[in-house]
């Protein structure tokens, strides 16, 4: 189910301007990856142009390899919808659609991609996915509710379970926690911990314990200087980066020297 | 020394009880300033040269701002004279807007309600003389009905579209010149007066095409009035539709159409049909462009394709150029009819977007 990325030699612009230049790693199946680094570095531009979120931006286009098990998600004759299905993303704001209940949310994914589905099986999937998201217990009485009566944590953890309905098979992440309160995003965190038995998990987070707790390789991008391109300094399994980085700038930012 | 502490500790006490209060109106000091401004104009209106209703009210609003400003400076300081100020302001200009809208909607009420009855409403003027009574808006009424029906029913899905494009597709287009341009001719229709409209639609519809003057032929030019008034309106709503939820759309793999239909338009469902209604309800009064295209009629035609077709404003228009008391009667009457014919679309709208849409708790 799960699948590895290869980065090879990415380069990001908007428009006239290089975001990220030369960026390359690798991501294992069946880890939690985590993009560390100062505002501006471009890691959730990074994390964007993995699933061809980045180009729906007027003017915005990234030149390398982004290689899903092999298969390059750049390639000519590659459908952008297509690569989304498979590679999902959860938002740094939580964002339920309003004009739905909280099972259409979970639901739309699938109606919206394909049409009509035995209602039994949307049942399941329904609540398969909200038990994936660790959200079933709080919402199984109230499926018809707004989503957007939910509180801030509940409406990240429903966005998840949205995301995990339509099955892909990497999930990014932007900074999920940063809207939450501790509770909240230590019910995210758990939850990444199960998900990443499943899925292969790419994390941009500016929260280094949260880098430390989750991830299971940490990279680091920083940038030299504003209007500069932002590059990869440094990646190695999380352990090794917070103990023993080899750069001198990684370990002044996790030390928190800078940034 | 304890002593002295204490002393202190009042002393500052004081300070910082002075420093944190002020001075306060009493709670009856606006209504008695406002009973005393109008009690004081009054008696000026008696005894000096203020004079008439007018006159008299505004002396009283210039005592009560000048008293209660006056009062205010002495007991509360600048800036709460100040505020009182700009509060009264506010709702002076508030009640002199309003005032306009009551007066008209209470002139056609009172004038209109007195036609107003069943026979009203269900004939046509055919047959009937200017200086008698009787006779009816049904024809208007159909023609109305039919011509901003047809209006609707091409301007309002052509205008969303428009509005889709402009903000959906433009800004990514290889090149914006296409977006620019509609930009610019919405912005030049919108300022083109209806009449202009009218006669465009006479002089290539019905004097170059050879079509008649019929009800169809004013359905165009209302079409085109409308067009700027929905894309505009469609335009601002779905600006306003967070780029959060499109990307949360595309980011489920669901394909950019099926994220405009699904996902931006019911976001934004409200926000458009309000502002179409309105787009509807501005046509539904137009009179010169329908002079040109749909002509006069007394009687009652019901096929828009063929033949002249009465409308409410024409029929208003030509009961009261007519000048017998009867037909100033009916004229009222028929502005009575379009204004409840407005309203009802009004609420209708606003009916259908509490039901569809965002989801409140």
């Amino acid at each position: 189910m799960a699948k590895r990325i290869d980065v090879t030699d990415l380069d990001i612009y908007y428009g006239a301007f290089k975001a990220v230049e030369g960026v390359t790693f690798s991501v294992e199946p069946r880890s939690v990856t985590a993009l560390i680094g100062p505002s501006g570095c471009g890691k959730s531009t990074v994390l964007r142009t993995l699933n061809r979120m980045h180009e729906v931006i007027p003017g915005a286009y990234a030149d390398g390899s982004v290689l899903l098990d092999g298969e390059d998600v750049y390639g000519s004759d590659v459908d952008p919808v297509n690569v989304r299905r498979t590679i999902g993303m959860v938002f740094q704001r939580p964002n339920p659609f309003p004009t739905m209940s909280i099972k259409d949310n979970v639901l739309a994914g699938l109606k919206l991609q394909s049409g009509r589905r035995p209602k039994s099986e949307m049942e399941t999937v329904v609540e398969r996915s909200l038990r994936g998201a660790n959200l079933w217990d709080e919402v199984k009485d109230r499926l018809d509710r707004p989503g957007a009566s939910l509180s801030g944590g509940q409406q990240q953890r429903l966005c998840i379970a949205r995301a995990i309905a339509v099955e892909p098979q990497v999930l990014l992440m932007d900074e999920p926690c940063s809207a939450l309160d501790p509770i909240s995003t230590l019910a995210i965190e758990d939850l990444i911990e199960e998900l990443k038995e499943r899925y292969t998990i790419v994390i941009v987070t500016h929260n280094m314990q949260q880098a430390a707790r989750v991830s299971d390789t940490t990279a680091f991008f920083n940038l030299a200087g504003v209007g500069k391109p932002g590059r990869l300094i440094e990646i190695a399994a999380t352990q090794v980066m917070f103990s023993n980085p080899t750069q001198q700038a990684t370990e002044d930012y996790i030390s928190g020297r800078f940034g | 020394m304890a002593d002295l502490t204490e002393r202190e500790r009042h002393g500052s006490d004081e300070l910082l009880h002075a420093a944190l209060a002020g001075g306060k109106l009493p709670r009856w000091a606006v209504p008695a300033l406002g009973v005393g401004a109008v009690l004081l104009a009054f008696l000026l209106n008696v005894t000096t040269s203020v004079d008439g209703v007018a006159g008299t009210l505004v002396v009283a609003v210039l005592i009560f701002v000048g008293a209660q400003t006056g009062w205010s400076f002495r007991v509360e300081g600048r800036r709460h004279a100040v505020d009182r100020l700009a509060t009264t302001g506010v709702y002076a200009t508030f009640l002199i807007a309003l005032a306009p809208l009551v007066a008209v909607l209470a002139t056609v009420i009172v004038k209109g309600a007195q036609v107003i009855s069943s026979t009203f409403l269900l004939t046509s003027m055919r047959n009937v003389s200017s200086v008698a009574e009787g006779g009816g808006v049904y024809h208007a009424l159909i023609g109305t009905l039919e011509q901003v029906g047809i209006a609707a029913l091409i301007g309002i899905p052509l205008g969303i579209l428009t509005a889709i494009y402009l903000v959906e597709y433009a800004p990514s287009a290889r090149s914006r010149r296409l977006g620019h341009a509609i930009s610019f001719f919405v912005d030049v229709m919108t300022g083109v007066p209806s009449v202009v409209v009218g006669l465009f639609v006479y002089t290539a519809f019905v004097l170059t095409l050879g079509m008649q003057r019929s009800g169809f032929a004013g359905s165009i030019a209302l079409t085109i009035l409308m067009l700027p008034v929905v894309v505009r309106s469609t335009e601002e709503m779905l600006r306003i539709v967070p780029r959060d939820l499109r990307e949360a759309s595309y980011a489920l793999g669901i394909p950019k159409w099926r994220t405009i239909l699904s996902v931006v338009l019911p976001t934004a469902t409200a926000g458009i049909i309000t502002g179409a209604m309105l787009a509807v309800a501005r046509v539904a009064g137009e009179t010169a462009p329908l002079l040109l295209t749909t002509f006069l009629s007394q009687s009652i035609n019901n096929d828009p394709f063929s033949g002249p077709q009465a409308s409410l404003p024409i029929f208003i228009w030509d009961q009261f150029t007519r000048g017998t008391d009867a037909s100033v009667n009916r004229a009222w009457g028929g502005a009575l009819v379009l204004i409840v014919l407005v309203m009802l679309l009004y609420l209708t709208a606003k009916i259908i977007s509490r039901f569809t849409g965002v989801k409140k708790f």
